[in-house]
Formats: structure tokens, sequence, C-alpha cells
């Protein structure tokens, strides 16, 4: 187990170095000067001479390469072009709201799609199967903005049972908080919920088939009993496989999801980076979200061995 | 006699193509996609003929008007015609999709099997794969947008470099099962050139989960782009995506709901029926999951 860890932490280092190089690059791509760029027409010539001095760009780019990864190591991550302040404060000012949207959204999406795969997967065949894998296909297909805005219009503007958009004032308590979270987390939750559900079920189907599980059946065993005791606790690590992906799909769409609502969180940040051309926000989001996932990945590799005893590293 | 064995001696000699169309049409949501997707595809070639006004025919007296017999998906917030638009936003969307799939299926299919057949590139090449996946798609697809700019072209590109990782582990995977079949080993024993294996015996049986796989990469590169230009980073609003419809239709979605309700029934009866055919495709190719599901 240790000896795995290591190797997993050694290509993680690999992977994040690579993540590093790509970033870099995105934004060496940029045709032009990226000061120029940053700065708009109305900028003077002195104005684009000092951001590219203070931004490093006057180097040779193998040069600005070296000192991007070694600030890239001691996790310095440079200073907003807009926001006056470093990249890594504006980073973690947004990231809690960030997290508690995705951790909400995952679990309704959880909550709403492993039971909704074992029953499908159960009924193999019935109409309740093939209405549930009919929604959970409609689900996928949902841009989640579209939802989100979908939400507002009925459930805000028409009924008023929720907070339009935004976070509230900045006195709100935990409970108040929430409310403005609710549309946002179904917004997101849905379309992965729907992922969820379609792994959940194919596994399942997997599973009810093994011998194991019509010897329990035929020893008279209750059907709950069959199906939790025996199938599901066996489809358990294909599920968190696809928990594990839909990460990816969390932490993407909250930087749809948070434009929807007009939540300032990590998301918000980086789409107000892209439309401003902050790059060095840009680039510090992409490092970040994408360690982010790759860490929580790690975190599902060592998850298996302890669900399930018959992976051994 | 003869008169009964003949029918099934020609339906063995049908080409798989053939046995392959038969067995998807047979299950009916896939006939039901097919359909829905004939019909956005000809709504999107036919725009030009088929619209019943022009795109950028603006009709201020007549603005956000509701659904009507003159206006079947009513207008929007400068009296243009939403079903007109919905058609040339097909034109957009449906290629944006196309091409990234030409893309990405170009592009994985090459770095696939590279990577599965010249083991010293194999690592890198994956671990480079594993780097662009750490990204949520959304995202590195939008920093890709702020580097590049903001046409059509840069849009494929964006996406196609999103989607292109995707292929290419579906491509390795599938080449790393071929090249241990008899059937390589039998050619390379008999001297075939690695190019002769890999073009004339490994690409031929790449082409079904390849297939499959394209099928989800133009539904996925449909939604990903409406959300690049939902958030303002895709094709200009000057011409219509389903995309960037939705996102201007935003401020006046409480008195004209339509406004956001016809693009958005678009994307999603698109991409409905582009996973629907996938699947079909998939469990049509594989006999094994035809059996389970």
């Amino acid at each position: 187990m240790t000896r795995y860890l290591l190797r997993r932490l050694a290509g993680m280092v690999v992977v994040m170095f690579l993540v590093a190089t790509i970033v870099f690059v995105i934004a060496h791509v940029i045709p032009g000067d990226p000061a120029a760029v940053m700065l708009g027409p109305s900028a003077t010539a002195d104005d684009i001479a000092a951001l590219r001095t203070r931004l490093g760009l006057d180097a040779s780019l193998p040069v600005q390469y070296v000192q991007f990864l070694h600030s890239v190591i001691r996790l310095r991550l440079g200073e907003s072009i807009f926001l006056g302040r470093s990249v890594t404060q504006a980073l973690a000012e947004r990231a809690p709201l960030t997290l508690q949207l995705t951790v909400l959204a995952a679990a309704l999406a959880t909550l709403i799609g492993i039971p909704i795969g074992v029953l499908s997967a159960v009924k193999r065949g019935s109409m309740a199967d093939q209405v549930l894998t009919a929604s959970a296909m409609a689900g996928a297909s949902l841009p989640s903005f579209w939802i989100g805005l979908t939400l507002i219009e009925y459930l805000a503007v028409r009924l008023h049972l929720l907070p339009v958009a935004g976070y509230g004032p900045p006195d709100a308590g935990i409970l108040e908080r929430l409310t403005y979270l609710i549309m946002p987390a179904i917004a997101l939750g849905i379309p992965n919920s729907a992922l969820i559900m379609r792994f959940t079920r194919t596994s399942m189907l997997d599973v009810l088939q093994e011998d194991y599980v019509r010897t329990a059946r035929a020893k008279g065993l209750a059907p709950a009993t069959v199906i939790f005791k025996h199938a599901f606790r066996n489809a358990r690590t294909a599920v968190l496989t696809v928990i594990g992906l839909t990460v990816a799909g969390l932490l993407g769409g909250a930087i749809v999801t948070e434009t929807v609502f007009a939540l300032p969180g990590v998301g918000n940040l980086v789409v107000s980076a892209v439309l401003r051309r902050d790059y060095p926000v840009i680039q510090g989001a992409l490092l970040v979200i994408s360690g982010v996932y790759v860490l929580i990945n790690l975190g599902i590799d060592v998850l298996y061995a302890v669900l399930d005893p018959r992976v051994r590293y | 006699m003869s008169d009964v064995a003949l029918p099934a001696a020609r339906a063995r000699s049908a080409s798989p193509a053939l046995l392959l169309l038969r067995r998807l049409v047979r299950r009916r949501l896939v006939l039901i996609s097919l359909f829905i997707l004939l019909i956005m595809l000809v709504a999107a070639l036919g725009a030009p003929w088929l619209a019943p006004y022009s795109p950028r025919k603006m009709d201020i007296a007549n603005r956000l008007a509701a659904p009507s017999a003159a206006h079947w998906f009513g207008t929007d917030e400068f009296g243009r015609d939403v079903l007109t638009r919905c058609m040339y936003g097909a034109q957009l969307s449906l290629s944006v999709g196309f091409l990234v799939v030409v893309a990405s299926l170009t592009c994985g299919t090459v770095l696939g099997v590279v990577s599965g057949y010249v083991r010293q590139l194999d690592g890198l090449l994956m671990r480079i794969t594993d780097a662009l996946m750490a990204f949520p798609d959304i995202l590195l697809a939008i920093a890709l947008m702020a580097a590049l700019g903001a046409s059509l072209t840069d849009v494929v590109i964006a996406l196609g470099t999103v989607y292109t990782p995707r292929v290419a582990r579906v491509a390795r995977g599938a080449t790393l099962v071929l090249r241990e079949l008899q059937f390589i080993e039998a050619a390379e024993a008999l001297g075939a050139s690695d190019r002769r294996v890999i073009v004339v015996h490994l690409l031929p049986n790449l082409l079904s989960p390849l297939l499959v796989q394209g099928t989800f990469v133009f539904a996925f590169s449909i939604l990903t782009e409406a959300a690049l230009s939902f958030l303002g980073a895709g094709v200009p609003p000057t011409s219509p995506t389903w995309g960037n419809m939705i996102a201007a239709a935003q401020e006046y979605m409480q008195n004209a709901a339509w406004l956001i309700l016809a693009p958005g029934l678009c994307i999603v009866l698109t991409v409905l029926a582009l996973q629907a055919v996938g699947d079909g495709l998939r469990d049509a190719l594989d006999p094994r999951l035809r059996r389970l599901t």
C-alpha cells in the first residue's frame, strides 16, 4: 500500500508538471503582446512596457518557463492585473463558496442517482426502468445553465420561493446563505445525477447476474437483503469511479452555474478573468482546479482499497 | 428446398453495415433519434430556403411577441423570428459539433494508435492526455478561448483539444487489445510492414469504438459550445448559435420565456438524440452489452 501510494504520488507530480507546462503554453500562444491585450486599446506604450516588466515578459521563453515553474513550486501564482491582490488570495477568498456548492451538488447528484440506478437495474426492462433511463438520458442532455435559468424563472421570479441570485447580504447567517445555494446545487446536480444513475444501473446489472446473487436468492433471502447486502456492496467500487468522474463535471459545471446565479465563487472569478484577459488569474485557476481534481482522484483510488478488500496494491 | 434456403443465404450475405443499420433501426428510441437528427440537419442546411424570415430582419413594432401562427417560436428583443434564428443557430451549432468530431477523431486516433503501437512513446503520451484531462472540459475550453480569440475556428480548436485525449484513450485501449490478436500477429509474421498492419488491419477494426466515441464527442461539444457562448467566450453574438441565443434571452426571460425555451429545446433534443444513437451503436456493435441491457 505504501509503495503504491508513493508511486501514485510520483505519477501525480509528473502529471502536475505537465499541467503546469500546458498552462504555460496556453498563456503563451496568445497572438500578439499579452500585455497589450490585457491593458486594452487605450493603454500607452509606457503602461504596456511597465506591465511587460512586471509580468517578466521581457525574458526569453525558456527563461520565462523556468521562472514560471519555480514560482508554481513555491505556490506563488502572481498578481491579478485587475483585482489589486495576489491570485492566491483571490482564489482563497472565493474557494469556500465553490466548495459548498460542489459538495451540495455532489450530495444531491449521489442521493438522486444511486437509488434510481439501483431501482432501474432491479426492475430491468420494466416501464419504470424505461422511464427512469430515458429521464436520466434527458437529464444528461440538459445544459446546466438552461436548468438554472428555468429554475430562476419559476421558483424565484414567479413563485418567490427562493432568492433569485447572488449570495445574500454580507451579514447573512448560514441558513440564509443555504437558501441561495439550493437552486445552483439543483442546476449543477441534475446533469451529474444522470451520469451517476446510468453508471449505477450498469454496474448493478453486472453484479445481479453473478452466481452468488442467485445463490442468495435461492437461499430465500429477502429481496432487499440480496440487493443491498449482496449486490450493491459489490457495485460500490464502480459507483465510486463514476463519482470521481463527476468531480470534473462538477468543477467545470460550477464555472457556468456560478455565472448564472451570480455567485462570487472561483468559477465566477475565472469567467470574469477570461473576459478581462486577466492571464495570471486564469493560469492560477487552471493550476489549482486541476490540482484539486488530481488529488481527489488519488483519494478515490485509495478508497477503492478501503471499500473492496479484493483490491490490493 | 432451395426456395426455403434462399432467404437465409441472402440474409447471411448482407453487408456488415446493413446488418448494423438493421439492428439500430429495430430499436424505437434510436429510430426516433435518427429522425430528430435528420430534422435538425434539414433545418440547418435548408435554413436559407426553409426559414420563414431573414435571421437579421428586425421588426421593432413586433418585438418580444409570443408564439403565434406567423411566428411559431415568437420573436426576440429586436422582433427577429426565433424559429428562423434557431434554424440558423443549428447551422453553427451542428458545424461546430461536426468539425470537433473530425478534428478530435483524427488527432485522437493518431495519438492513440502511436501510443498503443510504439511502446517508448506510450508513457509520455498517456501522461500528457492525463494532464489534459485533469482540466474540466469547460475550463480548458474557456482558457483556450481566452488565448485564441473568438472565431468559429478558435471554438473548434479549443473543443478539439478538449476532446482529443478522450478519443486517444479509446483508440489506444482498442489498439492494445487488437495487437495481441492472432490476425495481427499473423500479418506481422507474414512480413507486413507496420504501416500496412496499421492501415489495413488495425484501423478498420478501430472504426466501431471510434464511431461510438465520435457520437458522444458530438453531443458533448454541442453542450460545451453552448456553455462557451453562454459565458460570452464563444462565437460572437452577431451570428446566432443556440448557446448565445439563450445568453441574449436572459434579460427578457420574465416577459418572454419562449426565448430560452426554443433554443434550449433544440440543444436538448439534439444532444439527447446523439446520445441515444451512440448508445444504440454501442449496443449493436457489442453483443455482450446487448445481452445485459
